[in-house]
């Protein structure tokens, strides 16, 4: 394997928000504890994990959208403070879930996807804008006269090719997606999700791809990192942790996903968890996912599982298996 | 043969709006048996949602249905009073819907809602109901019924909401279930734990499901029957073997293809292009035609019949009326 510099390397990131639990009294909400990953130039980092496992906390954390805890960001060689982040927002972008309430109603799209550029100072003369302007939206198959529009005109699918759009405007090297398909339609979301592929055969950009949709997530990325309660506790290649999954929880969680084809359906064997994901306000003591773990031994409660590497980038944060 | 529980008929169900009417529902039909699971499924604006509440009578202010027939063993459920309609709600037939947080009371216990239902359709007395609420509750899986009878909506997660929803559908042991969108607000893993209740349940006490739902993941492991709609029509219906491994109609085959599987992880995934159909604006043709690659001159004039093209599998495609004719002359030809 040819060893290409990381464009993003993240250590140890932790984001713990306080909350307020009675007079004078704040306990801290663990949302991400201790997240370490890189990710290549042009390379797809899928992040998968149910609701509350901190993974959108992860995204905008990186992107300073909240003021991490502690923990190092290293873009492209360079280390990520409050300094220099505004400079680096032209590098790193974000593509949000919701595209109903993600884009501004009194703002036309011409206006949307401009900002980025007025913001940035991108442009020497209102002809360059415009023209900028224009080659975004056909880049992302909006026609030139939807320009003068604004965004409650537009259907699901289109609104999201704006917020990429508007994304892409800055020519940012990597681009953080949180759960950029799961508003949208079955059949609109391929749309989508051959889009950003071809926007990153054709500008190298790289994603970290947050999303729960675990077939989704496979297909578009080439590793994929799964989180539990603020914790990455599995993360190789996507065929690779699809095919020969070790951590219980993600064996749980592949076998959970159902899959449209109903042969497989009815010969494959679940592996049904009991219980459910606990508060991160009390998360439990040690490995977070002993308590619904059905190989939990003694020791998962004493001390907490580190990521391991099982070979070929294959990293597992499990005792047992 | 066993017997027809539930027969909609040409069901046709509008909303007169103030840009017109939106023909949410345009003559779809289907026949349910019991102890069966009929699945329908389609995107947003397809229609199905509003068969399900057609079904209930539980459509909103500028919703009508403006003809066919709803039969429930026989009986025309469209020419029920207002009593007998209570009467057949919650006790005949009962729905969950997809979002536990909002479909619950915040400001009642899980016990009075529960309970409700049970008082008003059997004549139970509180204790006995109170009763009866707790075994609901221990048979959805939900832990100790006895506290959490006395427990408000927001005290519980997600999934246990939706156990609630379930507990309290089948309180009168109904004969069918429509699950709406039961797990699309849930995680998977809390998805798995509900489909499998549902299913449990199914056979145990042996109702009839219609399950509601875009998810064709959730189809593929559920589903006896499918219906798949599309701009309020009915354009293929079989068995889930038949729609999955024979699709006869374009929009399923594209649907089918749009979606990641096993099978096509290394390939670009094959879209259905164009956006939904506005209802407001309906073509005269298939509903399909405008985003279809393979559509004909007759695609655009005339909506397609259902026709036969496999045992227990029905489509209104006119590519199959195309393929059924070039087959009749090359059988004349020989």
């Amino acid at each position: 394997m040819s060893e290409t510099k990381n464009l993003v390397e993240v250590k140890d990131l932790k984001m713990h928000f306080p909350v307020k639990t009675g007079w004078n009294k704040t306990i801290p909400l663990k949302a991400v504890d201790g997240v370490s990953f890189d990710i290549k130039p042009g390379e797809t980092l899928g992040l998968v994990g149910e609701s509350g496992c901190g993974k959108t906390t992860v995204g905008r954390t990186l992107l300073h959208l909240y003021k991490p805890t502690s923990g190092e960001f290293w873009y492209n060689g360079e280390l990520v403070t409050e300094k220099n982040m505004p400079h680096l927002r032209k590098e790193m972008q974000m593509v949000f879930q919701d595209p109903y309430s993600s884009l501004n109603p009194r703002m036309t799209v011409e206006d949307i996807i401009g900002e980025p550029l007025d913001v940035h100072k991108l442009y020497t003369s209102k002809g360059e804008r415009r023209d900028k302007i224009l080659s975004l939206m056909e880049t992302v198959g909006l026609n030139a006269e939807h320009a003068t529009r604004y965004a409650h005109e537009f259907s699901g699918g289109q609104r999201q090719r704006i917020g990429i759009a508007r994304a892409l405007a800055v020519n940012p090297k990597f681009i953080v997606c949180d759960e950029p398909v799961s508003a949208l339609d079955v059949s609109i979301q391929a749309q989508v999700v051959n889009m950003f592929e071809e926007l990153q055969e054709k500008l190298g950009v790289a994603y970290l791809f947050i999303a729960h949709d675990l077939l989704v997530v496979h297909h578009i990325s080439d590793r994929i990192a799964v989180m539990y309660l603020g914790k990455i506790v599995e993360i190789a290649d996507a065929d690779e942790l699809n095919e020969h999954p070790i951590h219980p929880y993600t064996t749980s969680l592949l076998s959970a996903v159902p899959i449209p084809d109903p042969n497989i359906a009815r010969t494959r064997k679940r592996i049904t968890l009991e219980g459910e994901i606990p508060s991160p306000l009390h998360s439990p003591s040690g490995c977070a996912f002993r308590t619904r773990c059905p190989y939990a031994t003694e020791r998962c409660a004493m001390e907490c599982p580190t990521l391991e590497d099982r070979g070929n980038g294959h990293k597992v944060a499990c005792f047992n298996k | 043969m066993s017997e027809k529980l539930l027969e909609v008929k040409n069901l046709h169900t509008s909303f007169f709006t103030d840009s017109g009417e939106v023909k949410a529902v345009n003559g779809v039909s289907f026949s349910l048996e019991s102890g069966k699971i009929l699945g329908i499924v389609g995107e947003s604006g397809s229609g199905k949602s509003v068969t399900a509440y057609s079904i209930m009578q539980i459509l909103a202010g500028t919703g009508k249905v403006v003809e066919g027939e709803i039969l429930y063993k026989g009986e025309n459920i469209l020419n029920y009073s207002k009593q007998q309609m209570k009467n057949f709600r919650g006790k005949k037939c009962s729905i969950i819907f997809q979002d536990p947080m909002t479909s619950l009371n915040p400001t009642f216990t899980i016990g009075n809602q529960l309970m409700e239902a049970i008082l008003l359709h059997t004549d139970r007395n509180k204790e006995e109901a109170k009763a009866r609420a707790a075994e609901m509750l221990t048979l959805v899986g939900v832990n100790e019924p006895e506290k959490r009878l006395k427990q408000y909506p927001h005290e519980l997660s997600g999934g246990m909401r939706q156990r609630v929803m379930i507990a309290m559908a089948l309180a009168c042991e109904p004969d069918i279930l429509i699950a709406d969108e039961p797990t699309t607000a849930l995680d998977v893993t809390i998805q798995a734990q509900i489909l499998e209740l549902m299913k449990d349940l199914q056979k145990q006490l042996g109702m009839a499901i219609i399950m509601v739902t875009h998810d064709l993941g959730v189809i593929a492991s559920m589903c006896d029957e499918v219906i798949v709609m599309y701009g309020g029509r009915v354009c293929e219906r079989g068995t889930a073997d038949a729609i999955f491994y024979h699709s006869s109609h374009e929009y399923t085959k594209g649907l089918i293809r749009s979606i990641p599987s096993t099978q096509n992880m290394k390939q670009k995934l094959i879209p259905i292009a164009g956006t939904p159909i506005n209802l407001l604006n309906m073509p005269k043709g298939c509903a399909f035609c405008s985003r279809c690659d393979n559509a004909m001159k007759i695609c655009l004039e005339q909506i397609p019949e259902e026709i036969w093209v496999g045992e227990d599998h029905l489509a209104s495609c006119w590519m199959n009326v195309k393929k059924q004719m070039e087959q009749e002359k090359v059988g004349a030809s020989k």
